[in-house]
């Protein structure tokens, strides 16, 4: 399992453009993907599952990939991560 | 069968087109048991997967005809089709109930719709909430195998037969293929109507049953001018309605050559015609138009298309842009007029039971005066990049007139102050739409510099009806005398001042309403850009003289606002 944290810095929070660009990084990879926040996680592939949590600016979250390609996965969307200047 | 169906004439012009029913299609879901769940998990993802290539398919059509940003909407919906929570849910929900896979994925939506719009975060979860319905009825009516129309898809020429139009709806449209519109409910001010009125198409409103009296594919004729639409015309039809598009191309054609030319009434009177804009981009229309000035440049599109308060700098580069736009002809700024039907998510107006008689326009700017100081100082600021005019609107009382007056002299003399240039001869004045001000327009004329008559709302106030409300839509009666003698009142109050009257409702682009109001001594006619040209033209046959004594008659011998409408039509042939 591998888990990274961060906090939110996108101005508008995981919402429209940085919740779409998650999802479709996330939906690159075979491993089960969760994103976390204030006890509550969700599938990182559902882009309903991510809206829902509400993720504002200065929120800090928690992300967690399991599964056969877990490390390229949380690689990966930390790349996305940092390209965007979502999170730190 | 030929048959003929009449309803309200919104926008001139004829046309003839294949009827295109963008009508949604029944989509009740029914909830039956099943045992096979394997069969209804199947159905679901083949009409998933339909509706995904569907989708693709409109996406690449739209984003053509309506370009790139219109079409991003489509991957949203393709997003959400492709969430696992929602399969994944559905999936659960045909094993454990063992029901059918419409009544599943209608319960499964049901649950996050109800939680994107239980989520008090803004609009942004309201839309969220309507893209997956929107979804949804996609897939329903897969499940359901009915046709779902998708109007961006539309690649011939068509007209539009609808129960009403939404601004969603004719943002999809396609406007080179759409001759025509003809809906069910609505009046001349409807969202439809303008919108025809923009795109100089003909269009009828109002008609009740047109979504049922018309089939997929019937051959229409719609007349604009006459409130006519005839279905499945006779050849005869077809050629005597050919020989009046002809003509009415002609009056077009001669309607155009007045461009250039000025306002004169037969005797050589000048009134101003002028246009009604909602953002920088109509000044192309107005300019085409031949505009002699903006008379109402109504703001609130700058708020409404905005996630948040638009800045002081954004609302400046808009303002310049019209002024400049316009060389020095002048450009009436209506301050914001939000409430009533025009909410905005991030400022938090209260829900209430009469917002038209509510918290809305300058009782709003009065009350949280941060939001109006903004908006007047990027006006001041704007003010040296033209000729600006300033309006109030809602001004009930003269305290709130002086009110509002204060703030912008008080915003005024800090900018100065600031060392930023203001021009010195902005006019200042106010909307009539409340009875109350233009019963005391006496008093309101000493200390204004102009008014500008707001019809829509001044004839609903007056005739205390709703112009939402189709039930009472007959006492919207714009020629109706005590209407009018409201008119003459203001007109006469700006005069005996030496001040100027105008008039930016729809009653200003009227061919019936014209004579009566160039009677009446009206300085400045507001109107749609599309209309100046024709208006322009019905001026040059008016003499003032005869239009007074035909003001005077309305005035004083006529009792309806039929025998109003009689007597124009004895003076103006």
């Amino acid at each position: 399992m591998e888990k990274r944290e961060y906090n939110v810095t996108a101005e508008t929070g995981i919402h429209a453009r940085p919740a779409t660009l998650l999802v479709q990084a996330a939906s690159k990879y075979n491993s089960d993907i969760t994103l976390e926040y204030k006890g509550k996680s969700v599938n990182l592939k559902s882009i309903m599952g991510v809206m829902s949590l509400g993720v504002g600016k200065g929120a800090d979250v928690s992300i967690t990939a399991e599964g056969a390609d877990e490390k390229e996965a949380i690689e990966g969307i930390d790349q996305t991560i940092k390209n965007e200047g979502m999170a730190e | 069968m030929t048959s003929q169906v009449s309803g309200i004439a919104a926008s001139d012009g004829i046309a003839q087109a294949k009827a295109y029913l963008l009508i949604e299609p029944d989509l009740t879901v029914e909830k039956t048991s099943v045992t096979d769940t394997g069969a209804e998990k199947d159905r679901l993802t083949k009409a998933i997967d339909e509706s995904k290539e569907q989708l693709g398919k409109i996406r690449s059509i739209a984003a053509e005809a309506l370009g790139e940003e219109e079409a991003q909407v489509f991957d949203a919906h393709v997003m959400v089709l492709s969430d696992p929570d929602l399969i994944d849910q559905t999936h659960a929900v045909i094993d454990n109930d063992k029901v059918n896979a419409d009544f599943a994925f209608k319960q499964v939506t049901d649950t996050f719709i109800a939680m994107f719009e239980g989520m008090e975060d803004n609009a942004y979860m309201q839309e969220r909430a309507a893209d997956i319905k929107d979804v949804r009825k996609r897939v329903l009516a897969r499940l359901l195998n009915v046709t779902l129309p998708s109007p961006a898809t539309i690649d011939e020429e068509v007209i539009i037969i609808a129960e009403d139009l939404t601004p969603s709806d004719t943002a999809q449209l396609n406007k080179k293929y759409v001759k025509a519109f003809v809906t069910d409910i609505g009046g001349r001010t409807s969202h439809s109507a303008i919108m025809a009125r923009s795109l100089e198409i003909p269009a009828i409103v109002g008609t009740k049953n047109i979504t049922e009296l018309v089939k997929e594919d019937d051959y229409l004729i719609v007349d604009g001018m006459e409130g006519e639409v005839i279905i499945n015309p006779s050849e005869e039809d077809i050629s005597s309605f050919d020989k009046k598009a002809e003509e009415f191309a002609q009056l077009k054609a001669d309607w155009d050559r007045l461009k250039d030319e000025p306002s004169l009434t037969k005797d050589g009177k000048h009134v101003e015609l002028a246009a009604n804009i909602g953002t920088p981009k109509d000044l192309e229309g107005v300019n085409n138009n031949g505009g002699e000035a903006i008379g109402l440049y109504r703001t609130e599109f700058l708020y409404m298309d905005s996630a948040e308060l638009p800045s002081e700098d954004e609302q400046y580069d808009a303002y310049k842009k019209v002024l400049e736009g316009m060389g020095d002809k002048p450009v009436v700024v209506r301050t914001m007029d939000i409430g009533g039907d025009k909410e905005l998510p991030y400022l938090e107006l209260p829900v209430e039971m009469n917002p038209f008689l509510g918290y809305r326009a300058i009782r709003v700017s009065l009350d949280q005066d941060s939001v109006f100081r903004t908006q007047l100082r990027a006006l001041l600021r704007a003010s040296v990049h033209g000729t600006l005019r300033i309006m109030f609107p809602m001004i009930a009382t003269l305290p709130e007139f002086r009110a509002a007056k204060a703030i912008l002299e008080e915003e005024k003399a800090k900018l100065i102050e600031e060392g930023t240039e203001v021009s010195d001869s902005i006019e200042v004045g106010i909307m009539i739409e409340i009875p109350a001000a233009a019963v005391l327009a006496d008093q309101f004329a000493k200390e204004v510099d102009f008014f500008s008559i707001g019809t829509n709302d001044l004839i609903q106030y007056t005739m205390a009806a709703d112009r939402m409300n189709e039930r009472v839509s007959y006492l919207y009666q714009p020629y109706n005398p005590s209407i009018l003698r409201l008119i003459k009142g203001v007109i006469d109050a700006a005069h005996s001042e030496g001040k100027w009257a105008g008039m930016c409702g729809e009653m200003a682009g009227d061919q019936i309403a014209v004579p009566l109001l160039v009677g009446l001594g009206l300085d400045e006619f507001s109107m749609s850009a599309t209309s100046i040209l024709k208006i322009r033209s019905l001026l040059r046959k008016l003499d003032t003289a005869e239009m007074k004594e035909l003001a005077d008659k309305a005035l004083t011998e006529c009792t309806t606002s039929e025998e109003v409408m009689a007597l124009v039509d004895q003076y103006v042939s």
